[in-house]
């Protein structure tokens, strides 16, 4: 329901809103599943920082969406043809909990098996992340990284005058008029 | 924000159990859910709270930029040397065990940098973003005041 109001709402400041309540569910979702670790992410990443970062955004773009006349007809006939294969493809999925799982039989119990032998920490997770599959997880850093480089080159750079996104006028303070040196 | 009296208490309590938090996260993941990423956020997000009600001068007055990019690419930089250093030992590439004598308190400590590198990063990154997008604004408003002071000048 959360995610549909996202959907249709058109006022962006309360769609980043309505946005981080939807993640603030997901996160109460993966509580109640025991995922801790996941629902600590969720919480701090969509509930917080992405909703922070939309807000940041906001600040430079207009509050409301630009409004659209009619319906994409072929958009909606691409949704829900994915959203039917999808739903096909989901009832071939293993019952959920099933000891017999692929991913209860694969390298999971040998993770399971032996964290306690070979790191002497409770919680596994930590220990798949950081040991077992620390490769990824230096991939993952290293993504975090780069997006913070590309952030930067692209908002580093002045604005300059005339550019399309620098439109509204706004009337000059009379602090920064006195300061300025009159013309010869 | 700064003159809201509800806001300003709440945020000197609140800002500095975040962190304490953060930090808790960052060095109790081994035992409770959480690790490096989680804590970095949970970090950044004091701060940046910290920044919405005192303004971003004074955030960065507390981390100022310069810090934030060396931070940031150091966190990286602690992961990879320690799966350099596992090579060094004669063990394969970030792999702990050859790290101290007792593998199993060589994992503990090798799961301990990494993380602590992981949320480093994290940290620094995600306020490194939000001073970005923050300062954008600042930089429009200043071209923004030059082109209506220009436009002034040439209609006069």
């Amino acid at each position: 329901m959360v995610a549909v109001a996202v959907v249709r709402v058109r006022d962006l400041f309360a769609a980043a809103m309505l946005f981080a309540i939807y993640s603030l569910l997901s996160a109460g979702l993966f509580t109640v599943l025991d995922a801790g670790d996941v629902a600590l992410t969720e919480a701090a990443v969509g509930a917080g920082l992405s909703t922070i970062l939309v807000l940041a955004v906001l600040t430079l773009a207009r509050r409301h969406e630009h409004p659209t006349g009619g319906y994409n007809w072929l958009a909606l006939a691409v949704v829900l043809v994915t959203g039917a294969m999808l739903g096909y493809a989901a009832m071939d999925l293993p019952e959920f909990g099933n000891p017999d799982n692929p991913a209860q039989t694969h390298v999971g119990a040998h993770y399971v098996a032996n964290t306690g032998d070979d790191m002497g920490i409770p919680n596994m997770v930590a220990a798949v992340l950081a040991s077992y599959r620390s490769i990824d997880t230096m991939g993952e850093a290293f993504v975090i990284f780069a997006a913070a480089l590309a952030v930067f080159a692209l908002l580093s750079v002045r604005p300059h005058r005339g550019l399309p996104g620098v439109r509204r006028r706004r009337p000059i303070s009379r602090r920064r008029a006195s300061q300025r040196k009159p013309s010869p | 924000m700064k003159n809201n009296g509800i806001l300003r208490i709440l945020a000197r309590f609140l800002i500095p159990l975040i962190l304490l938090v953060g930090l808790y996260i960052q060095f109790h993941g081994e035992y409770s859910p959480g690790g490096g990423f989680q804590a970095g956020l949970v970090f950044s997000a004091g701060w940046i709270l910290f920044v919405l009600i005192y303004g971003l001068k004074r955030g960065l007055d507390a981390i100022p930029l310069k810090a934030m990019y060396v931070l940031s690419a150091a966190g990286v930089l602690i992961y990879a040397l320690t799966g350099l250093a596992g090579v060094l030992l004669g063990g394969r590439y970030l792999e702990f065990s050859d790290l101290l004598s007792n593998p199993q308190a060589a994992q503990q400590a090798g799961i301990i940098i990494v993380e602590f590198g992981v949320g480093l990063t994290v940290a620094t990154v995600a306020m490194l973003l939000f001073t970005l997008f923050a300062r954008r604004r600042q930089m429009w408003d200043e071209v923004l005041d030059e082109q209506a002071l220009n436009d002034e000048e040439d209609s006069a």
